[in-house]
């Protein structure tokens, strides 16, 4: 069992909702907070975070120090310990609040020595840190127990799909190559085939390249989990289709289609400068109603519940329809998106269209641009904004299967310094407990029953 | 009718391995100490294998030497052949092995045992514990004596009901036929020890005169032994080999047409056996496809004729086992001496016993050895030096003695057996260990010496020995690190012979010899001024820097372990009044009792997320004791 629960790493997480607010929080809290937050942060004065007071906002760039690469303009602060809410060094980093810059800073304050927080954890370091009363621990308790419990339902969810498979058939894998190693330490004399070095190394490389296939579906495989859910409202043959279809067909990161939430409708699932949208497409609403050829307008009420932003279309060309105008009454107070199509026939006329509908063409394959542009900007400015604690769930099987790689690609180097098999086995061991971190399966007597399992050994 | 038998600190049940150490490092401690054995000829008897070590094995019997235990000094003084296992791997790895002559092991423990001051070695078996208000108070025998006692140690091997299966031929019986112990698991019952069933079993004994060894391969020892004791100076001894060969189809036709036949597959054993000594019908069921199985003669001793017959251990029917070992190449004339049998014994359920291995029934009450339903003359051991200790600790009122899982393989047998419990029995092996490059047994005195002269078992004089094989190696190491080799066109010359690469500036000559390719004997040439150093000193200084990094990588885990381990849980926490707990984690807390967060952490059954909640329980705890105390202070 990976136990991280002394308060012994520096932890990170971004503290306010993923494109909640204009501005987002990153906080840093833990022995190696300043020392990361000095890392990343440069003043246009020179004036470092180590050098600053407690309590001060310092206004600056976070740089990537590797790529020497401009991320974000941010204020910072540092709170040194105990006065802090977690009673630790505390770093805040206040930066633009999109998610992709915000996710790009605490991908580097976590390259940069910190883990990702537990739900909850700042919490409970304060608490255990002497920072919040005995009253006050009931309800940190509810937290662990209420954060734990959402993120082991989650979880568990999320891993009956194809991400667990894969997961499970890596970890066999493993467990196999683990098993064949300690059988070789422990059983020297019995007549198993001496594991060889280069059965090793085919093996791990192999897994390392399984791992990379899987971070990459696992890059895509967030959108679907994360993405903001988008309706395309409109009445029948003003184009909605081919406007998720010119989406979609733009869209290198398309991940698959899964059946939607209700049965009636299809999510699909687009990347717009890495901010990803699940797509709702209500085609599916008309053609399991085909009694009644307009969009009910009970449905749409149904449908407009679980979404976040809605894209509106209609046909510029043709008057507007009793039920548009019905549904545009319920659309008042909600983010939306609204889509003139078909300016190609009203060829000449595209000025008179009034704000704020977007003029669009998709035969002509204009106005799309400025959709898109629309939706981002609306993400941006926290009209639209996403569940934080999906990200986190994900972000931090991300890093765990990153460090999974990590340790696997030490064992390889281990390997190639002559070093003995018993060395190598540290490495995997650790890939093992990494990828367990994610399934939460504890490593223990697996390796043994396998040992047994595979070899005939003993007196 | 009962007497009075005399009144002792510590009485051991048992004279096995775990009793033979348990007795002695109680009487060591100078505690009066009473040793009961079911028959004076079985003392420190091997009823299995006639060898002592292996991988993991090995590592314990040098811990119990660190600790001033005996074994380590028995083998070195009656092996006939040693071996060090895993040679072509890494140090933390390499495993000694030896084959003892199995009477003159059983004598030299009884004459150790006999000229111990403090300790009496007696013929009686212990058929009932005495207990009054949870606390053991003496031990009574058939004979009718009643001893009284401060505390005992419950070292019963595979005695308590033995019973014995060779085919459908099964008797109540000790281990060689030796007496079984009847009563004793009614008193331990009555008295809240729950019991449970192991098996094992053993192959059968051969006379060497029946043996045509030119058809099997010979199998010899090292040409250089490395006693088991960090005591012992030098072994030199005439060695005996032992002989390899293997099964066939017709050997494995032979078990598959008498299937039937064996208990283990009609349903008479109920006792779970251990997968790691499986019986020969048993490898040949599971593992089918094999077409051959390895079989080694291993001599019993110098003065007989048995050989101990490794590989086809059985308790299949007497005339089915004569007729297919002679299937095997070189036994084709074999006559048994002995048979191969499988035995059942009772045995407690260890995660009823604390780290000290004292019962969590009975106060005083401690068990070691195969009673704990492990497996193995070492880990018997093992046990019985920290049973002992504790014994001798618990009656002079004193704190018992834990070793932990990053302090050696003690360590991790002891906490494997109380937290994880066991569904067959327990052997060692390296993989147990998380610290495995940290626990080698090149290092068992620097781990555990120094808390052998704390307790007592280890003589100032031995210790002043060790200090100083410590400081030697301590200033080598910085010495090495000091001394700077030039890049000279000779000294590239001397790293070329050495299959090396070149130099292009001045190094340390530990650098040099951090290179894997590159030993510590070879560099002399780099080091004029050396000192003429004792090997295991040498051995010590090459270990630990050339693997210095992944010692340190293990340095760090076993810093964050020890944190979770020093974070105590109270005796007097109620498990079930602790919101948030799973049910199945408060169980599973309620039963194994975990005295700190760390072994908490190690139950299965218990999530992470529950050891969030134990944390902040604790210190919940702690604050509002902190506040009735300010409260009691102020009034």
């Amino acid at each position: 069992m990976e136990v991280l629960l002394m308060n012994e790493d520096t932890i990170a997480a971004v503290a306010t909702g993923m494109g909640g607010a204009g501005i987002g929080i990153i906080r840093i809290s833990g022995n190696k907070a300043i020392e990361i937050g000095n890392r990343l942060f440069v003043n246009p004065k020179g004036r470092t975070l180590d050098a600053a007071e407690s309590h001060q906002l310092l206004y600056g760039r976070i740089i990537d120090p590797i790529a020497k690469k401009d991320i974000d303009e941010v204020l910072i602060s540092k709170m040194k310990a105990p006065h802090s809410y977690t009673a630790e060094d505390v770093v805040e980093i206040n930066c633009h609040g999109g998610i992709v810059p915000m996710r790009k800073i605490l991908k580097l304050v976590i390259e940069s020595g910190a883990r990702l927080a537990e739900p909850g954890e700042f919490t409970k370091r304060a608490f255990l840190n002497g920072r919040l009363d005995l009253a006050q621990a009931e309800a940190v308790m509810d937290i662990i127990n209420a954060k734990t419990e959402k993120s082991l339902e989650y979880s568990v969810a999320q891993l009956e799909g194809r991400l667990s498979e894969k997961l499970e058939e890596l970890d066999q894998v493993l467990i196999d190559i683990l098993s064949h190693m300690e059988v070789n330490i422990d059983y020297p004399e019995y007549d198993i085939e001496d594991i060889t070095f280069q059965f090793i190394d085919d093996e791990i490389k192999n897994l390392i390249k399984k791992i990379e296939d899987i971070l990459a579906v696992a890059e895509t495989g967030k959108i679907y989990r994360e993405g903001i859910t988008t309706a395309i409202l409109g009445e029948p043959n003003v184009g909605k289709s081919s406007l998720l279809n010119t989406l979609l067909m733009e869209n290198k990161a398309i991940v698959t289609d899964v059946p939607g939430t209700t049965r009636d409708t299809i999510e699909e699932y687009i990347n717009i400068e890495g901010i990803p949208f699940k797509m709702i497409d209500t085609a599916g609403i008309r053609e399991t109603d085909n009694v009644v050829e307009k969009i009910g307008v009970e449905k749409s009420k149904a449908l407009l519940n679980q979404t976040t932003l809605v894209i509106f279309m209609r046909d510029i060309s043709k008057e507007m329809s009793d039920a548009e105008k019905e549904i545009m009454a319920l659309l008042k107070n909600r983010k939306t998106i609204y889509i003139a199509n078909k300016t190609d026939v009203i060829e000449g006329k595209e000025g008179e269209i009034p704000d704020p509908w977007i003029p669009m063409s998709l035969i002509e394959e204009s106005g799309i641009e400025v959709l898109k542009n629309k939706m981002i900007e609306m993400v941006y400015e926290g009209n639209v904004s996403q569940e934080a604690d999906y990200l986190i769930t994900n972000t931090r099987q991300i890093q765990l299967l990153e460090k999974t790689k990590g340790s696997l690609e030490n064992a390889v180097l281990t390997m190639n310094s002559q070093m003995p098999i018993e060395l190598v086995s540290i490495d995997v061991m650790e890939a093992l407990e990494s990828l367990r971190g994610i399934t939460g399966k504890t490593v223990g007597i697996d390796i043994i029953n396998q040992i047994f399992k595979n070899f005939c050994i003993g007196k | 009718m009962t007497y009075s038998g005399g009144d002792y600190d510590v009485i051991v049940v048992g004279a096995g391995h775990a009793g033979s150490e348990a007795a002695l490092a109680s009487a060591r401690l100078g505690l009066k100490t009473l040793l009961l054995t079911i028959n004076l000829d079985s003392v420190a008897m091997m009823p299995c294998n006639p060898s002592i070590g292996g991988t993991g094995k090995g590592h314990l019997v040098r811990e119990i030497d660190a600790l001033g235990g005996e074994m380590g000094k028995n083998i070195d003084e009656t092996m006939i052949q040693c071996k060090m296992l895993n040679t072509a791997k890494g140090p933390a790895v390499h495993s000694s092995r030896a084959q003892a002559d199995k009477k003159a092991y059983q004598f030299r423990m009884k004459q150790v045992i006999e000229n111990q001051e403090n300790l009496l070695l007696k013929q009686q078996e212990a058929t009932d514990i005495l207990v009054e208000n949870g606390k053991i108070t003496g031990v009574m025998v058939n004979t009718g004596a009643v001893y009284t006692c401060k505390a005992a140690v419950i070292c019963s091997g595979t005695y308590l009901k033995g019973r014995i299966f060779i085919g459908d031929v099964q008797y109540d019986s000790g281990p060689n036929g030796l007496f079984p112990a009847m009563y004793l698991s009614a008193s331990l019952e009555k008295n809240g020890i729950q019991l449970q069933r192991f098996k094992t079993g053993t192959p059968a004994r051969v006379d060497a005169k029946t043996l045509d060894y030119s058809k099997m391969i010979i199998q010899e020892g090292d040409e250089h032994i490395v006693p088991f004791s960090f005591e012992t100076e030098k072994i030199e001894i005439e060695q005996v080999p032992c002989y390899l060969t293997y099964t066939n189809k017709e050997t494995h036709q032979i078990i598959n047409d008498n299937l039937e036949r064996s208990p283990l597959y009609t349903g008479d054993v109920v006792g779970i056996g251990p997968r790691y000594c499986p019986s020969i019908e048993t490898k040949v069921m599971r593992f089918h496809d094999k077409e051959r199985h390895q079989i080694f003669m291993e001599p019993e001793g110098l003065k007989t004729n048995e050989i101990y017959v490794q590989g086809m251990s059985s308790c299949l029917p007497e005339d089915v086992q004569i007729a297919l070992y002679r299937t095997v190449p070189g036994m084709e004339k074999v006559e048994f001496m002995r048979s191969a049998y499988a035995i059942e014994y009772d045995c407690i359920h260890p995660t009823r016993l604390k780290a000290s291995l004292e019962s969590k029934e009975i106060s005083g009450l401690f068990f070691a050895g195969q009673i704990n339903g492990t497996s193995g003359y070492e880990e018997a051991g093992a046990q019985g030096v920290i049973a002992g200790i504790n014994a001798a600790q618990y009656s002079r009122g004193e704190q018992p003695v834990i070793i932990d899982r990053s302090e050696g393989y003690i360590g991790v047998l002891i906490d494997d057996i109380i937290t994880k419990g066991i569904d067959e029995p327990y052997r060692m092996m390296t993989s147990r260990s998380e610290y495995r490059l940290l626990l080698r047994q090149d290092n068992a005195d620097l781990r555990l010496t120094p808390i052998g002269h704390r307790v007592g078992l280890i003589s100032d004089e031995r210790y002043e020995r060790f200090l100083k094989k410590k400081a030697a190696i301590k200033n080598e190491i910085e010495r090495l690190e000091q001394i700077q080799v030039k890049a000279s066109q000779e000294n590239n010359v001397i790293l070329k012979e050495l299959g090396s690469s070149e130099i292009r500036h001045s190094v340390s000559l530990g650098e040099l010899i951090r290179r894997p390719e590159i030993k510590y004997l070879q560099t002399a040439a780099f080091d004029p001024q050396r000192p003429l150093l004792h090997w295991s000193v040498v051995e010590q200084v090459e270990v630990q820097i050339k693997y210095e990094g992944y010692i340190k990588k293990q340095l760090l885990q076993v810093a964050q372990f020890k944190k979770l381990e020093n974070k105590k849980i109270p005796k007097a926490i109620d498990f079930k009044a602790i919101g948030g707990l799973r049910i199945e984690a408060v169980e599973k807390l309620q039963e194994i009792k975990p005295t700190s967060i760390g072994q908490a952490s190690r139950i299965s059954g218990v999530s992470p997320a529950d050891i969030s909640v134990l944390l902040i329980a604790l210190e919940q705890r702690r604050r509002s004791n902190q506040t009735e105390k300010e409260e009691g202070e102020n009034e």
